[in-house]
């Protein structure tokens, strides 16, 4: 009973310092909304970054080309034996019937010199497209499809495949770098505007303690007002964002530059990066407060 | 009974500078002391040991049974809620109104509400201000500021009441009213120890008197024997 009295007046002793330190409170708050800002733009970037290569990665497909003689039979056991594999995600069969009709739509010269062959002297092989799981081990798998008896030949890219993925590792590594200092940083800002407008108010800590409020008693109303702070300055970064993303997707048309280059849908993306940007708001918020506080609580 | 207990304390900070040497002392309970001496003689740091602002180097310190020399940091609390201090800056919550400031003391133990109510409005009528408790701080006189000090430091109820320089800031006349303050408050059971060096309250008070000299006990007066000596030099 005691102890929810303690935390209930504490909270609202908290509310009351944000309103009574308002221009302090108002300094915190601003910092806090800048720096969210920039780590909320960060964010935005980087993920949709993450996302592009990974759609790229994704479109990258093993074609296996069988035999020319093989039948149903072998198809089926082929298709077992590549399912078995650990790295594959997806296999799909595409007759040389289904290739010869696409190829004759594309172009008129092609239907010319196609038409003219008979039964079984086409070159076309039956094939399986097979998307792999993780793309960098793409080399091993396609060495193993190859080995696979009445396959032919194996084709992904290769050369071309190693390097688009060595490339977009350093791409997503840097971007997810940069997020992860930008926070740092940020939290470093946050906390020290906090630190000084606590420092202001050492006196009212130093009386606190006077009158035989408890260490823990004294901080938890610090945490809280940190809690505050950090709430309320991520409410204009998270409107930014909502409001901003979804107005730069609506008119880019769901994409940048080139068709290929897509934009992750505004919702629940923008949810989730202000969920991040509340939860760093309230943590160094928090966290702020405590370490300012515990530097008072010191004899 | 003995109150405060002062056994072979010896505080020497940092720096190097000793500030008390071997310092023995008994205070028994409802006493009213007062320590003087000049500037720098260590009769501060005497009393920031009391409520463990500093920490004795050695020696043994007991106030009210409990053994402050070896009280951790964050056990402080629970002597600060067996004693209450004032001081010559008055160290009020300027955003808070008198109410409040004087409730502080006892919002942070967690009493009730109704308790808070009475106790509060109870100290508030000893000092004299139950009329300004809605003011805030800065509305009030230099004289009624301590008065709200003096009423958070005995709200709830102290056995010891420690006052460093209480008077300092304050002219002679409102000096007087704030010791008859004391002096009612003292009569009520709590012992109050007050640091000043103001000699014309100590003379006018008669009460045993602690003289201080570079971290030693030169003289201790006891009740009603206290003379100044530079007065009687001068008859």
């Amino acid at each position: 009973m005691k102890a929810i009295r303690i935390l209930s007046r504490n909270i609202r002793d908290s509310f009351k310092s944000v309103f009574r330190n308002f221009s302090l409170s108002l300094a915190s708050i601003s910092c806090i909304t800048i720096t969210l800002i920039v780590v909320a733009i960060s964010i935005v970037l980087s993920i949709n970054v993450n996302r592009f290569t990974e759609l790229v990665e994704k479109d990258v497909t093993i074609v296996a080309f069988l035999d020319l003689d093989v039948n149903d039979n072998d198809k089926q056991t082929i298709l077992e034996e590549i399912k078995d594999l650990t790295n594959v995600e997806k296999v799909e069969f595409i007759s040389k019937t289904e290739i010869a009709n696409e190829m004759m739509e594309s172009s008129e010269e092609f239907k010319n010199i196609m038409s003219e062959w008979s039964e079984g002297e086409s070159p076309i092989q039956d094939t399986f497209q097979v998307k792999v799981k993780d793309i960098k081990e793409i080399k091993n798998t396609a060495n193993k499809i190859e080995k696979i008896e009445k396959v032919d030949l194996v084709k992904y890219g290769e050369g071309m495949v190693e390097q688009l993925v060595s490339t977009f590792d350093i791409i997503r590594k840097v971007s997810v770098a940069a997020v992860i200092a930008l926070i740092v940083v940020t939290a470093f800002l946050i906390v020290n505007t906090i630190k000084i407008t606590i420092f202001s108010r050492k006196r009212e800590i130093e009386i606190m303690r006077l009158v035989g409020a408890s260490n823990i008693n004294i901080k938890i109303p610090f945490i809280i007002e940190g809690l505050i702070l950090g709430i309320l300055g991520s409410i204009i970064p998270i409107i930014t964002t909502c409001y901003g993303y979804t107005a730069l997707y609506d008119k880019f048309g769901g994409q940048l530059f080139a068709e290929f280059i897509k934009l992750i849908e505004p919702t629940p993306f923008i949810y989730y990066v202000s969920l991040i940007l509340v939860v760093i708001g309230m943590v160094v918020g928090m966290f702020g407060s405590l370490r300012a506080v515990k530097k008072y609580l010191k004899i | 009974m003995d109150l405060i207990v002062l056994r072979n304390v010896r505080k020497q900070y940092k720096t190097g500078v000793v500030a008390i040497h071997d310092l023995n002392l008994n205070i028994s309970k409802g006493d009213f002391v007062f320590v003087i001496g000049s500037t720098g003689c260590g009769k501060s740091t005497l009393i920031k040991m009391l409520y463990r602002e500093e920490k004795p180097t050695s020696g043994k310190i007991i106030v009210g049974g409990l053994d402050v020399a070896k009280l951790r940091n964050s056990k402080v609390y629970k002597l600060r809620r067996k004693i209450g201090v004032v001081f010559q800056d008055f160290k009020l919550l300027n955003k808070s109104t008198v109410y409040e400031n004087v409730a502080f003391a006892l919002e942070v133990l967690g009493s009730p509400k109704d308790e808070i109510h009475d106790k509060v409005l109870k100290a508030l009528e000893l000092v004299g201000l139950k009329h300004k408790a809605k003011n805030y701080p800065h509305q009030l006189s230099g004289g009624e500021q301590q008065r709200v000090a003096i009423a958070r430091a005995i709200v709830n109820g102290p056995k010891l009441l420690i006052c460093d320089e209480p008077t300092g800031n304050l002219d002679a006349n409102t000096s007087m009213e704030i010791m008859q303050v004391l002096e009612e408050i003292n009569k009520l059971g709590t012992t109050i120890i007050m640091v000043t060096h103001d000699t014309v309250i100590v003379n006018k008070l008669k009460k045993r008197t602690i003289l201080l000299d570079s971290g030693r006990i030169l003289k201790d007066y006891e009740k009603g024997t206290y003379v100044d000596e530079s007065n009687k030099n001068t008859k």
